[in-house]
């Protein structure tokens, strides 16, 4: 069991509550995962730049200096955010790439990247984790999380969803894979490298690898259905919106609300009923081995 | 008069230790459950004649293991509604999700929107009227009991079928193992009929066609007997 949760945004408006809209959905689905916690927020972009989202388990000593070192080491403006253990980079898009191995050659675990995404993750109980990085005061256009109980890999903050394979994409994942070390090493050959264990992160890296071919998200996940085996509900994120396929015999749980202002996920009922106008929403459950897209 | 059980005020252990002692005392009282914000386990394990309307959409499990009572869901309702229903009538005005009326003895699930996957699955007795469709694998192994869709059914059909009946007005995606269709003989026009009518349906029992179990599967056949 695992709790999922997903909001996208209609109107702007309501940017400024992402935060705090979705910190309530996470915590309503602490029963079905109360291990760790993580979420993906896809905030403002700054053109030319690019975020990155790093942890580390001694942030004082990690993150002194950090932006500075950084700052020198690339010749290029660094800016840090420090929200607990983890720290939001933002440095010239065109120095991703030697930002992210200095980063790691330093220790600290890569959380994610992009123009617009931001990841924060957690062991501990959602309420807590949403407590410790501020999540409720965080605004944004979109945003998934994640609540854990795990299963495939141990109880760490790298064990921890969402998963991040490329630049503003990210993935959630309810129930588990059963091909996943194959495909690691399917992919490990393509040159797609995975950072930890787990099975969702395998996952996440065939959705990113399908998309560095060519393939739209759609696609991608669609490709889901015939590569990858096991039981799963995904959803997953981009820069401009989100998606969501569940495996043929779905029986992971989903539940989507539509209303004009938003399109909301969760793994339950129950993870809506602080939405704005959620008595007027349509709300269904997603066909199994059906890919659904929202995007801006 | 119904009496109101406010859930932002009444845990969910006492909305329903406050139903089943009424349904126990034969008190033919009516509530109605407000708030529930999609809990679980909503108006379970009720032994006796009692109306309940639960205003909104539940959870997994509401209306569990039923006895005699009659109990309305305004809303939607999470996976596996009225589960081993013994009698009495469930009904639900909006869609329900998998499993619904799984392992049902008796009694009657009306579910006015569409249920998802592994509807009546196991059913042993109860009549499960759907008047949208049924996701994939409903009536797995049903045993007895009558299931009717008024729209269309997913994959799989009847798979493993037993005694059941399973009338389908819209396309069958997908028949299972051992599931086929059958001739539909006055006595089954009657039956649907008399269902069609209880649920307020808006069909004619002509509309449908009548799914049973090939019963190859579930006999010993003794040219077989090599195999085992």
């Amino acid at each position: 069991m695992c709790g999922i949760v997903g909001l996208f945004l209609k109107k702007d408006e309501l940017r400024p509550k992402l935060g705090g809209l979705l910190t309530d959905m996470l915590i309503t689905m602490t029963d079905r995962g109360p291990d760790s916690a993580g979420i993906a927020i896809y905030g403002d972009e700054v053109s030319g730049r690019v975020k990155i989202s790093v942890q580390s388990d001694t942030p004082k000593m990690a993150f002194a200096d950090l932006d500075n070192d950084l700052s020198a080491d690339l010749d290029a403006p660094v800016t840090m955010k420090i929200l607990d253990t983890h720290a939001v980079l933002s440095l010239p898009a065109e120095a991703e790439e030697k930002a992210i191995s200095l980063l790691e050659e330093k220790g600290l675990r890569i959380m994610g990247s992009g123009a617009s995404m931001e990841i924060y993750k957690e062991v501990g109980l959602p309420k807590d984790v949403a407590a410790r990085f501020g999540l409720r005061d965080m605004g944004g256009s979109h945003g998934i999380g994640h609540t854990r109980m795990a299963t495939e890999s141990a109880v760490t903050t790298m064990g921890a969803h969402p998963f991040s394979t490329a630049d503003d994409q990210c993935l959630v994942h309810n129930g588990s894979l059963s091909n996943h070390n194959q495909m690691r090493r399917v992919l490990a050959q393509k040159g797609v490298m995975t950072r930890s264990e787990n099975d969702t992160e395998v996952g996440a890296a065939y959705i990113s690898s399908r998309i560095a071919d060519g393939a739209s998200l759609g696609e991608a996940l669609e490709g889901t259905l015939d590569d990858l085996d096991g039981f799963f509900t995904f959803v997953t994120g981009t820069k401009n919106g989100f998606g969501v396929v569940r495996d043929p015999i779905a029986c992971k749980p989903a539940v989507m609300a539509e209303t004009d202002d938003y399109v909301a996920f969760a793994s339950e009922y129950r993870a809506f009923a602080d939405l704005p106008d959620i008595d007027g929403a349509r709300v269904w459950e997603p066909e199994p081995a059906t890919v659904y897209f929202w995007e801006r | 008069m119904s009496i109101t059980l406010d859930m932002a005020q009444v845990e969910l252990r006492e909305v329903n230790t406050t139903l089943q002692a009424a349904a126990k005392a034969q008190a033919n009282e009516a509530y109605t459950i407000t708030n529930t914000r999609g809990s679980h386990a909503i108006a379970c394990g009720l032994d006796g004649p009692l109306e309940v309307t639960v205003q909104g959409s539940t959870g997994y499990y509401c209306a569990g293991m039923n006895k005699e009572a009659a109990i309305t869901v305004t809303g939607s309702t999470g996976p596996g509604v009225a589960e081993n229903m013994m009698s009495g009538v469930v009904t639900i005005e909006g869609d329900a999700s998998q499993y619904a009326g799984a392992t049902g003895h008796g009694g009657l699930l009306n579910i006015k929107g569409n249920a998802s996957s592994r509807c009546g699955i196991s059913m042993k007795g109860i009549d499960i009227v759907v008047h949208g469709n049924i996701g994939h694998m409903s009536a797995f192994m049903a045993q007895k009991g009558n299931l009717v869709v008024l729209g269309d059914a997913g994959d799989a059909l009847g798979d493993s079928l037993y005694e059941a009946r399973l009338f389908v007005r819209g396309d069958v995606k997908s028949l299972g193992a051992d599931c086929i269709e059958k001739e539909m003989r006055p006595e089954h026009i009657e039956l649907l009929a008399d269902l069609l009518a209880k649920t307020g349906a808006d069909a004619k029992p002509e509309e449908f066609k009548r799914y049973g179990s090939a019963r190859k599967l579930y006999n010993f056949n003794i040219d077989h007997a090599d195999e085992y």
